[in-house]
């Protein structure tokens, strides 16, 4: 049945002005159902996510339903605060008088999601748009089939449809969508198609959030629990969906003595982790479709790059599995070094002092995140002060958009807007400023015929200067 | 001589890699100049403005000179705060750990003003984007040519050119800056550009604040104190550049029983402001030029409105003024209706209910601003839940976008981001999460190969449930 978005934006519209998705309970009453998703379909989920990309139930439980359900029951306890209005100062300006600001939902919102965490990245900015009281359209990835069918079913079962909508197509349907004009549209992608998106948005003047990607570098120093530092390092990037993650350490950055170290220690623990023989374990995601497997066999196989492999470089093509591959020193100028690589490659690049690093990650686009493993504080502080980056860890890769009360975002090319935590709240909501006064404090001086004593009265006012204010009005 | 936008955009580019704009120091020394501006160029700014738009001092100096150095002192005062990085709360999914949220400029940023308030709606982005640590271009509007020269002028000499610049020009020389890639743009207009800006900024993946307008509603009840409320109306219309202020209320609706009164406060006032023959008066600002002066007479001579005019109506087209308007009840399709006014016409439209003009208010698109006056508190609240507007004011007009406290922007086609205050730092930084461990608090069963025991253990840990977690702690 083709798409007749007319007919649902109609539909969504006439819900949200009817006021319902705006009350307190009917935001509790769709977080919960969300909650009951994530609690009575768990197989289900899990059976979704190895079909579209082979991810361990581990991977799926850990970083997408428990994703979910967390989030829920933290906007579960703080949305009550969450929609009360701010209070605010108020100045000499506008005396007597009081403030506050509103947070009010934006109408009806659009949330485009991706195929590598399929289930988190379709819901969580949905959390966001229903806990601000907005109406929603979910559009799923096509490219994560079992997925998107799945929530299609689940959330027309279980949520409120009339304001409450998956949509599950490719590029028409995308597309469709995209004319309509949306109060807000959140996006989770590329940056190529981060720029049709916005191109769209830019016709109805519609605010937009990109999540978009980058190559996260990780710089890692000497002085360190090189152990600990490597498992942190496995974790994010082959223990994350095979490296298929935004903010997955995409290259490392080491010095020239310190990197046969790094190197050794990243075997030893990724043999403790998937086994001699890696293609054997089932402890690690395939890679999504055939098109992305050539891809990144193509990066692999570049001849600039192929002799330089120092572990890993397996592929089955009819399982869609590469092993965890690590390249040592690729050449500036070869396609793993340039592009995101979104895969299970994991180039180290050699520098001669640590603190060259910061210059070779400014050289590129601002990442979605940056990493850094080092004991030495100071330069912490100056990978801190110089990097521009989505956002950082220290000591640890990708746990950061595993605390709430961190802006997840991007910055540059990857992308802009921030979510998680109350950042959710307020990316779906319109901060509304009031300003309530009575009908006293009213001051002549504002108003014509203008005269030089009047605007006295007003300079003196806006001066703040207590003498200067008693002067004027006593007409000194 | 033509502008090379590249090559501005290369200077400001390698000012700010240096990192000078990134110091406190440096933001303070700019914040410093532009208040030596205003407090040296009084004189200079207040005729460029009667130039540009026959404003009247008084007006120059409060909502325009005042304005920007009230904007820079609060900058100035809190700018330590502002740049100090942010504790944020962390759980113990990521124990143990600290986090912060830095606040970074975001690099090389555009401001395009606007001509009503020439010399304010310059300045005060560009007190935003340096506090916050970028380097800045600013164009000012060509249709007010003194302002833009003034501009061009003091910046050049009171600031540092290798950070901040002002590129004058009209649709080519904007053309071209919009080519570059900017790290923001802010831009004050109209939506048929704000359009044309969004989609340039969309080639770059450039996050962009539009400050738009709309058509302000103002509603009026009979409860009030009528003198009061009509002196806060004229002011924040006629005594507001004559209406040509994106907060300005655009029409009135009040009750058909308490029409007749309106009218009659309004002009009783009007008359000791601007006197019985308010052509005579100096008071108030003429039309900024006369394609805007045949736009809002054409507004006024539609057959359908000029039967209507109840006060005013007078028009002087060599001096492109025309006198304090009103307009009782034109049809809903004219045009005067339908269009953001942006001028000294004022049109009150009358319903049965006073609480019907929410629903008249609501069929428009979302304004930059919306008032009430009315001692109700029901209908205050109602208000104040039911409309969507960028700002409100309860009992007064514009005052609320005095107030640095609150943020002012719009939402919906009256825009989208904000500023002032705090607000303006914010809207020219990124916002970078940092998450800080040690190689301490390391757990197996973070990693592969994964085991039934190990996700149980994660569940239990993520569950936040302590006795639970003690147990799968000690093994039990």
């Amino acid at each position: 049945m083709a798409l007749d978005a007319e007919a649902v934006m109609k539909e969504l519209r006439s819900t949200y002005t009817s006021g319902k998705t705006r009350t307190f309970e009917w935001r509790v009453s769709q977080l919960k159902a969300l909650i009951k998703i994530t609690t009575h379909h768990e197989k289900d989920i899990v059976e979704a996510l190895r079909s579209d990309l082979n991810k361990p139930e581990y991977e799926a439980f850990v970083h997408e339903i428990v994703g979910i359900s967390s989030e829920c029951k933290f906007v579960l306890k703080e949305l009550r605060k969450w929609m009360k209005p701010e209070k605010v100062k108020t100045t000499m300006t506008t005396f007597p008088s009081s403030a506050e600001i509103v947070s009010e939902p934006l109408g009806v919102v659009l949330v485009i999601s991706t195929w590598n965490y399929p289930f988190y990245l379709s819901l969580n900015p949905v959390i966001g748009a229903i806990a601000a009281g907005n109406a929603v359209v979910l559009k799923p990835s096509e490219v994560a089939p079992a997925t998107s069918s799945l929530l299609s079913k689940l959330l027309s079962q279980y949520m409120d449809t009339s304001a409450v909508k998956v949509f599950e197509g490719g590029v028409p349907e995308t597309t469709i969508l995209l004319d309509r004009k949306w109060d807000k549209i959140f996006y989770t992608g590329s940056g190529k198609v981060g720029r049709v998106i916005l191109a769209a948005a830019a016709k109805h003047l519609t605010p937009v959030v990109l999540e978009l990607g980058g190559k996260s570098p990780a710089v890692v120093d000497s002085n360190i629990n090189l152990k600990v530092a490597v498992r942190r390092i496995i974790s994010g990037k082959w223990g994350s969906n095979s490296g298929q993650t935004c903010v997955s350490p995409d290259y490392i950055i080491t010095t020239k003595a310190f990197s046969s170290q790094l190197v050794d220690a990243l075997k030893d623990e990724l043999e403790k982790f998937y086994g001699k023989d890696p293609m054997q374990s089932n402890d690690f995601s395939s890679i999504i479709n055939s098109h992305h497997f050539d891809r990144l066999t193509k990066l692999l196989d570049d001849e600039k790059v192929s002799g330089k492999v120092v572990f890993g470089g397996q592929r089955d093509k009819t399982n869609l599995k590469i092993a965890p591959t690590a390249i040592l020193d690729a050449p500036d100028d070869s396609l793993i070094m340039n592009e995101e690589i979104f895969g299970p490659l994991l180039p180290i690049l050699t520098v001669d002092k640590i603190e060259d690093s910061i210059g070779r990650i400014n050289s590129k686009e601002k990442p979605l995140a940056a990493y850094l493993f080092t004991n030495d504080k100071k330069l912490e502080e100056e990978f801190i002060k110089n990097v521009s980056a989505g956002g950082m860890a220290i000591n640890d890769t990708v746990l950061h958009l595993a605390v709430n009360s961190l802006p997840f975002g991007g910055v540059g090319e990857s992308g802009y807007g921030a979510y998680h935590g109350k950042f959710s709240f307020d990316a779906f909501s319109h901060k509304k400023a009031v300003l309530h006064r009575t009908f006293a404090g009213d001051i002549d001086a504002r108003y014509p015929p203008y005269n030089p004593r009047k605007l006295q009265v007003i300079k003196a006012l806006l001066s703040g200067n207590i003498l200067s204010i008693i002067r004027a009005l006593f007409g000194w | 001589m033509a502008l090379d936008a590249e090559a501005v955009v290369k200077e400001l580019r390698s000012t700010y890699t240096s990192g000078k704009t990134k110091t406190f120091e440096w933001r303070v020394s700019q914040l410093k100049a532009i208040l030596k501006i205003t407090a040296n160029h009084e004189k200079d700014i207040v005729k460029a403005l009667r130039s540009d738009l026959n404003k009247p001092e008084h007006e120059t100096f409060v909502h325009e000179i005042a304005a920007v150095s009230s904007e820079c002192d609060f900058a100035l005062k809190e700018l330590r705060g502002w740049m100090k990085p942010e504790k944020a709360k962390t759980t113990m999914t990521t124990y143990p750990s600290s986090a912060e949220i830095h606040s970074e400029p975001l690099g090389v940023v555009l401001n395009i003003s606007t001509w009503n308030y020439p010399f304010l709606l310059s300045l005060q982005p560009v007190v935003g984007a340096i506090a916050a640590g970028n380097a800045v271009v600013l164009k000012p509007s060509e249709l007010a040519p003194a302002t833009s020269a003034l501009l061009s002028k003091l910046l050049s000499q009171y600031m540092d050119t290798s950070a901040v610049r002002v590129v004058e020009g009209a649709v080519p020389e904007t053309t071209a800056l919009l080519d570059q890639k900017w790290d923001k743009i802010f831009y004050t207009g109209n939506g048929k550009v704000g359009r044309v800006i969004a989609a340039a900024a969309a080639k770059h993946l450039t996050p962009l604040v539009l400050e738009l307008g709309g058509k302000c509603p103002a509603i009026v009840d009979s409860n009030i104190n009528l003198k009061v409320a009509v002196r806060r109306i004229i002011s924040g219309k006629w005594g507001c550049n004559s209406g040509q202020t994106c907060v300005s209320p655009d029409y009135i609706i009040t009750t058909k029983a308490f029409s007749a009164q309106l009218v009659d406060g309004l002009t009783s006032e009007l008359k000791k402001f601007y006197g019985k023959d308010p052509m005579q008066s100096n008071d108030f600002s003429s039309i900024i030029n006369s394609r805007h002066f045949d736009r809002l007479t054409s507004l006024l001579d539609d057959e359908k409105v000029s039967g209507k005019v109840v006060f005013g109506g007078q028009r002087d087209k060599s001096n492109l003024k025309i006198v304090p308007t009103i307009v009782l009840n034109p049809p809903d399709d004219s045009l005067i209706m339908n269009d953001e006014i942006f001028g000294p016409l004022l049109p009150i439209i009358t319903v049965n209910k006073v609480e019907d003009g929410i629903g008249k208010i609501n069929a428009k698109e979302k304004p930059l601003a919306a008032y009430l006056f009315t001692n109700d508190k029901k209908l205050q609240k109602e208000f104040i839940r039911d409309v969507s507007a960028g700002s409100m004011a309860i009992n007064e007009t514009t005052l609320q976008i005095a107030e640095h406290s609150m943020p002012f922007g719009g939402v919906g086609e009256s825009g989208f981001g904000a500023y002032h205050g705090k607000f303006s730092f914010e809207a020219f930084s990124h916002k970078k999460a940092v998450l800080t461990r040690s190689f301490a608090g390391d757990v197996e069963a973070r990693y592969p190969p994964y085991s039934p025991g190990k996700l149980q253990f994660l569940k239990v840990m993520l569950s936040g449930n302590v006795f639970g977690i003690i147990r799968a702690l000690l093994g039990w």
